[in-house]
């Protein structure tokens, strides 16, 4: 089984070539940070994933979390793991500096994060919910709350947790049933959680629950959920972990991947009520969830990249080794020769090099919108980033069920034996269409919300910028096919808005019957615009005679491909888009 | 007590290694470079006995092209507190960067050197013995433990057979093995931090070398590819195979 090694080349390419990185830096005021030290940033984690991280990776899907009598036991290794995670400050890379961060842009963050999930992407989930955890408290904490657990969650010396989910309120939190009830300076939370991710486990002295619930006066559906702080241990008044709060996981559910990550039944009150801390406002539990949605559900999106580039290295090792069928001098043929492995690859590695170019964009837009410079320009990158957000989540994790399927394709029946750990990613690769938001979810953002709502304004900028990067590649000899791909596929992009636009009038159930398609479309028209454009920066360096040439050469191709075998499920999604809501919503429910 | 440490930039050692087609030398174009893994191990015995209290001051010294000083920063973030780059063209041969050093160390007067016992790329395993002649200093080669006490450096030698402790009067010269520690990974504040450290470029006229070449790469030549195994079907087939085509008994 082979270790995952950091696509360092790629990631480079993308941060100089595709976000200008050095441009963002000083937009944010940020001196002394630029690609170089992105560089230096990325292979420091490259190092620690690859080292670390990744042995673990299979150990964790082998021996996973278990409950015990006194709580969660995570997989023997993850806790000294994530020691050495934490003591290099590894979790506190794009948070404030006031509580502890390194105040990095979060273009920066995403591509170390890819490291991370890559790596082991059970362990890396909890990294990641406790930067949630950090986001919450930072925007919308009071200082008291911020001064006890912030710089704690910073430093990853107690991690954080995510409560949203009940049994009855999953997609739909206005089901939420979770109470809280005033008592003093604080509140009494019962209840209980489900699907509650790493929450319980043994690495760090507290774990930090944020919980939403409802307040006794609080109005009937989403307008009435508050959220709240609760510590698995109560704090002394030094704001030290000291007494057990009232709350605890009752059982841990068995899953089809993901092993390693623990994910929790909570329960919250069993003996008369956990101690918790209302965070911000009464009321506005969900309007604050959403301020975090952008980055949490692209962070989704980016495990969809993630284990999707370490099933292609495996598959590729792989294919190199393997050998099957004998040449006429006798010798063996390895099957990366045979032009059907050779697709199944190639689709593999321009899928995630689309992810990647994608998910670096859209990670940017997050540091633009933040940083720009004047309130219209700062709503115009919010507005795109909004754009991006349900396609990343959406269209990345859906990508990925696809490359972690050919990796298996690839290895044979080989694939399908847990040995060779190529199955692995496909298991756990299956959760990503689901958690924070289905596809279904995203794609009625997409097509409600970030495109009916403003009338297609967002969308048709987009297009626009699209047209452009087709235009300039036209006056690039070698590159006019991509170019005249890229020119249609955003055509077919532009009918497939104005076909959503005039059909969400006249009906009800056409928005919701064509979401996906339209997502997936628009999923791959972003990954064939950028690939395009890397294509396009690609060749520029050629020319000057910068960069690493065999890289370059590869990239080229890569985007070809893309163009010839992906970008064109562009028009069949529109086919099927043209189609409408009739056969889908026409028979009655009996008759299914 | 200040330690100087050396670190040389090599190809990383996940990478395969090439050979340029015209068999001049290893294709380094476009080749990720590291930091040499038994001067990683340099680095951090120094910035060990500086969090013992033992060193106050490590300074860490390269030669090579500017691209050199990624791998001074890399130190840096270690822990090493300030970086000196001497820069020439290319990778001058042991010797030249021996005299270099040596001219350093005369200008910082360093009570410890420690070097990596040899750099992954060219496994020559000199430039720390010719640092020691020509600065006059005692070495302590092959390091598996190194004990600073007093004026003296206790140094245990990873020797053939076993290993061998030698006490050298500081100042003195220690090159480093394998097992002497496991080096950390940088953490990211450092990493942050090591851009403020100071670097300082010297060249090799203003420390008065004049660079000689003294061997001559005649040819680099890729290994032998391996050919695939064979079964046998007797011990007696082995024996015969071993005696007339291994030719080994």
């Amino acid at each position: 089984m082979t270790e995952y090694v950091h696509p360092y080349r790629d990631a480079e390419f993308l941060l100089s070539e595709i976000v200008d990185f050095d441009g963002l830096c000083v937009s944010a005021s940020l001196e002394d940070i630029n690609t170089e030290l992105a560089s230096v940033v990325l292979n420091e984690a490259g190092k620690l994933g690859s080292e670390v991280l990744s042995p673990l990776n299979v150990v964790g899907d082998t021996k996973g979390a278990k409950l015990e009598e006194h709580g969660v036991a995570e997989t023997e290794g993850f806790s000294d793991a994530y020691q050495q995670f934490i003591e290099n400050g590894w979790g506190g890379l794009t948070a404030d500096e006031e509580f502890g961060g390194q105040n990095l842009p979060n273009v920066l963050g995403t591509a170390v994060d890819e490291i991370w999930h890559s790596a082991n992407m059970a362990f890396a989930l909890c990294p990641m919910l406790t930067k949630g955890a950090i986001e919450a408290l930072t925007h919308h904490g009071s200082d008291e709350l911020k001064t006890q657990y912030l710089e704690k969650l910073v430093t990853g010396e107690w991690t954080g947790t995510m409560n949203l989910t009940e049994p009855d309120a999953g997609s739909d939190l206005a089901a939420i049933k979770s109470k809280a009830i005033p008592e003093g300076n604080h509140y009494l939370i019962t209840g209980q959680k489900i699907f509650i991710t790493w929450g319980d486990h043994q690495m760090t002295d507290n774990v930090v629950h944020l919980v939403l619930a409802r307040l006794p006066d609080a109005p009937a559906g989403v307008k009435g959920i508050s959220l709240f702080i609760v510590p698995k241990f109560k704090l002394d008044d030094q704001g030290n972990p000291a007494e057990l709060n009232d709350v605890s996981c009752v059982s841990l559910e068995h899953k089809l991947g993901i092993h390693g990550s623990p994910t929790c039944v909570m329960s919250f009150g069993d003996n008369g009520g956990a101690e918790g801390y209302l965070v911000g406002e009464a009321h506005k539990g969900l309007p604050y969830m959403f301020t975090m949605m952008n980055h949490a559900r692209q962070t989704v999106g980016l495990q969809g990249l993630s284990i999707s580039e370490r099933s292609y290295q495996q598959t590729v090792e792989y294919a190199k080794d393997r050998l099957q069928g004998t040449r006429k001098d006798g010798s063996r043929i390895p099957i990366i020769e045979f032009p059907d492995v050779r697709r199944m690859l190639m689709q593999m590695k321009a899928s995630t090099e689309a992810m990647r170019a994608f998910a670096y964009v859209a990670a940017a837009e997050i540091d633009h919108a933040n940083n720009a410079s004047d309130p219209s320009k700062a709503a115009q990158h919010h507005a795109r980033l909004e754009l991006y957000t349900p396609i990343v989540k959406g269209w990345l994790t859906e990508l990925a069920q696809e490359v972690t399927y050919l990796g298996i394709q690839v290895h044979g029946g080989m694939g399908y034996v847990e040995e060779t750990g190529v199955a692995q990613h496909y298991r756990d690769a299956r959760i990503l269409t689901i958690y924070e938001g289905t596809t279904g979810i995203q794609a009625l953002d997409l097509a409600g919300r970030k495109t009916l709502l403003n009338k297609g304004e967002h969308l048709a900028n987009l297009l626009d910028e699209m047209e452009l990067v087709a235009n300039e590649l036209n006056d690039q000899d070698s590159l006019k096919d991509l170019s005249v791909a890229l020119k249609t596929a955003v055509a077919t992009g532009r009918a497939a808005r104005a076909w959503l636009l005039e059909n969400a009038e006249t009906d009800k159930t056409a928005a919701g019957s064509v979401a996906y398609h339209f997502l997936m479309l628009f999923g791959f028209l972003c990954g064939g615009w950028t690939m395009a454009k890397s294509a396009s920066k690609a060749k520029a360096l050629l020319e000057k005679g910068e960069g690493d040439a065999e890289f370059l050469n590869a990239k080229i191709i890569t985007a070809q491909f893309y163009c010839e075998h992906l970008l064109p499920r562009v028009h069949s999604s529109f086919e099927t888009i043209k189609a409408g809501s009739t056969s889908i919503m026409a028979l009655n429910t009996e008759q299914f | 007590m200040k330690i100087l440490v050396t670190v040389k930039r090599v190809i990383d050692y996940n990478v395969k290694v090439r050979v340029k087609s015209d068999n001049t030398n290893v294709d380094l174009a476009n080749v990720k470079m590291a930091l040499n893994p038994f001067c990683e191990i340099a680095v951090e015995e120094a910035v060990r006995l500086k969090e013992a209290g033992t060193a106050s001051e490590v300074v860490v010294v390269s030669v090579g092209p500017k691209a050199c000083q990624e791998q001074i920063r890399t130190a840096l973030a270690l822990g090493a507190d300030r970086g000196i780059q001497i820069e020439t063209e290319d990778m001058p041969e042991s010797l030249n960067v021996a005299k270099l050093l040596a001219k350093v160390v005369a200008e910082e007067q360093p009570d410890l050197v420690v070097m990596g016992k040899q750099a992954i790329d060219s496994d020559n395993n000199q430039t720390g013995q010719m640092l020691a002649a020509l600065t006059d200093m005692p070495q302590g080669t092959f390091a598996y433990k190194v004990n600073v006490e007093g004026e003296n450096v206790a140094v245990t030698r990873e020797v053939d057979g076993g290993l061998q402790t030698v006490a050298l009067k500081l100042p003195a010269i220690v090159t480093t093995d394998l097992r002497l520690n496991e080096p950390r990974y940088a953490a990211l504040p450092n990493i942050m931090k090591a851009k403020r450290k100071p670097l300082a470029v010297k060249t090799p006229e203003e420390l008065g070398v004049a660079l000689k070449e003294h061997t001559k790469l005649l040819k680099v030549t890729p290994p032998a590819e391996r050919s695939g195994g064979i079964k046998v079907s007797s011990v007696d087939e082995l024996v015969e195979k071993l005696k007339n085509e291994a030719k080994v008994l």
